[in-house]
């Protein structure tokens, strides 16, 4: 329990420092923002009335605590383009992301944990070497690559999908059902490379340890080694990396949905920056670091639930302790 | 060291680092070339011969403007390549440093970083970068920090955990007994001793950069049009795919040649140095 309640305190610490990293960024725009925002040919009533709106007459420490107090309580600001509350504009752009990314999610880490699996206990066969060369090509073509790969295939040349979406941000669900196939394939294909990797190198690991090879000399058979044995304990390190892939499917989100003029998350956020409609970059910023430290705590209390030697002392220092997430195999070196 | 012992060095590499360091060579050394070698101005356009096919001409055919395909894929690196270089050697020594003091400091010092690169990480690395162009413009030097700025932690929390247990190895302390100061330690007797990390983290992050670069420049916020670049040319031709595939193909295949080729760099050079690279995520 002490260490849920310390992991939390973790979580919203980092949750609070992203937010100041976030706010301050913004801030560093050099000169006057609000001149900076209008141009050169703003009237100096219009450059008053900005900065009034935006509270520059405030020191930053005032601005920093009234935007973090205001986005606690959901109220994001509003644009600076259409003058349309941010907190709405992100939810109606977020839902659609969901519709993409869950089933990406999905979708992406069983394929991924499958193959990995299927190649560790392979290993060295012509199955393990073609999932090491699709991995190694899905890992070197960049996201825009494989979503204009994906046009050409699926909207060119066999015309079965729309290449991209017409409706805006307005578009229901109905609308949006036919256009979301091909992206959620592209954010699959951007995700798997690393999760395959690492379930195929922890899942070796697995298939070497005495217990494995016990419950083989025992006559139990292949299958029920690789999956009852062995793939529990080979996940724990892969947890982390599942993690990562999938809270940076918001990062990944951003070429995908321009690519396919794909309403959601990702195209506001080019669309935002085309504009340098501040507030609404700094609400997806806030947003998607959520999204990430939501995503890792899941990830480690998913960990103490599967890993029983984790909820017991941690302090013995002749344990190696539990990864944080993201932390090189190498650190497992006894010490 | 001669050429025979460096020759020997090389072939325990293994092959397919070395295929890996040749592909990557190529690119390298074409980018370098372009200017002696391209057939045509890159930047010229020609009104009359818009979207050609393969010619003697033109090997590669010519764009929407009538600009020459080959010069401008063989010019198209430069940006990627020069950009990537300074942002992963920046983040490559930035990141060691921090990753190595808060490795040796221990305490409230390491939580202290530890927590700051964290929080930097918890934005994904297209989201700062868009977050920081928009505030201060899509210039070279910009984009150069802006990438060091988000990958430095990164770099930092594998030499954060690679620095750990060769502290606690006996010529550490020895050398602490001595008495000699934290600083030539860590440079002395820690960072050589995870070169290994640092050389497999520095390949794969060089990847990771010129995809972020390129996609930049496919967003529409890295290079501006006339330039030739990888990223742009793909933004640009694919409207033209099926009239003259070529303009997408030749920037989309060297971009690969040059990504396939570090990574395999990687990898080699991770089983070599016996470093898993498979356990890190896309951080």
């Amino acid at each position: 329990m002490i260490y849920v309640a310390r992991r939390l305190l973790a979580s919203v610490v980092t949750l609070f420092l992203a937010s100041f990293f976030v706010f301050f960024a913004v801030q560093a725009l050099p000169g006057d923002v609000a001149e900076q925002l209008l141009g050169q040919n703003a009237t100096p009533e219009a450059v008053a009335t900005l900065r009034a709106q935006l509270g520059l007459d405030q020191s930053v420490w005032v601005r920093y605590f009234d935007w973090l107090s205001s986005a606690v309580h959901g109220d994001l600001g509003t644009s600076l383009v259409s003058g349309e509350s941010v907190a709405e504009t992100l939810s109606t752009a977020f839902g659609h992301t969901l519709l993409i990314a869950i089933p990406a999610m999905i979708i992406g880490v069983t394929i991924s944990v499958l193959l990995g699996v299927w190649a560790a206990a392979r290993r060295g066969t012509k199955v393990d070497n073609t999932v090491s060369v699709l991995t190694l090509i899905t890992m070197s073509i960049p996201e825009f690559v494989v979503a204009t790969v994906l046009i050409i295939v699926f909207a060119i040349v066999i015309p079965i999908f729309p290449a991209v979406v017409l409706q805006g941000p307005s578009a229901t669900f109905s609308d949006l059902l036919p256009a979301l196939w091909l992206p959620i394939v592209t954010l699959v294909i951007s995700m798997v490379a690393y999760i395959i990797r690492s379930t195929r190198s922890s899942t070796i690991d697995g298939l070497t340890t005495e217990y494995a090879t016990a419950a083989e000399l025992k006559g139990v058979k292949r299958r029920v080694v690789l999956f009852k044995h062995v793939l529990p304990t080979a996940m724990l390190p892969v947890l982390p990396v599942i993690s990562i892939n999938v809270a940076w499917l918001l990062g990944g989100v951003v070429v995908t949905e321009t690519v396919f003029n794909y309403p959601g998350l990702g195209k506001l956020m080019i669309d935002s920056v085309s504009t340098r409609d501040l507030p609404v970059l700094q609400a997806i910023a806030l947003l998607s670091a959520c999204v990430y430290v939501l995503v890792n705590l899941a990830a480690d209390l998913l960990a103490l639930l599967l890993d029983p030697r984790q909820r017991t002392s941690r302090r013995r220092s002749s344990r190696p302790r539990p990864k944080p997430a993201l932390e090189a195999k190498t650190s497992e070196v006894p010490t | 060291m001669s050429v025979v012992t460096a020759a020997r060095r090389a072939k325990r590499l293994g092959t397919v680092t070395l295929v890996g360091i040749a592909m990557v060579a190529i690119i390298v050394l074409l980018t370098i070339l372009s200017p002696i070698i391209s057939p045509y101005d890159p930047i010229a356009s020609n009104a009359d011969q818009v979207l050609l096919g393969s010619s003697w001409e033109h090997w590669l055919g010519t764009d929407a403007y009538g600009r020459d395909v080959l010069s401008r894929t063989l010019e198209g690196g430069r940006f990627a390549l020069l950009v990537s270089l300074l942002a992963t050697s920046i983040s490559v020594v930035v990141g060691t440093f921090v990753g190595t003091i808060a490795a040796y400091y221990e305490g409230w010092i390491d939580g202290a970083i530890t927590r700051v690169l964290d929080a930097l990480l918890a934005v994904p690395a297209i989201l700062w970068l868009l977050l920081i162009v928009s505030v201060f413009g899509t210039g070279t030097w910009v984009i150069v920090v802006a990438i060091s700025v988000v990958y430095s932690p990164a770099v930092a929390r594998i030499t954060r955990a690679a620095a750990r247990p060769v502290l606690r190895s006996p010529y550490v302390v020895a050398a602490q007994s001595r008495g000699e100061m934290s600083l030539p330690i860590l440079y002395r007797e820690v960072i050589p001793n995870i070169l290994d990390t640092i050389l497999v983290e520095f390949a794969m992050r060089a990847c990771w950069v010129i995809l972020l670069v390129s996609t930049l420049s496919f967003l529409g916020f890295g290079v501006s049009p006339p330039t030739p670049d990888w990223g742009l040319m793909i933004q640009e031709n694919r409207t033209a795919l099926v009239v003259a595939p070529m303009g997408t193909l030749s920037p989309i295949i060297a971009l690969s040649v040059l990504v396939v080729g570090l990574n395999l760099a990687a990898d080699g050079l991770g089983k070599y140095f016996g470093v898993d690279r498979a356990m890190r995520g896309v951080a």
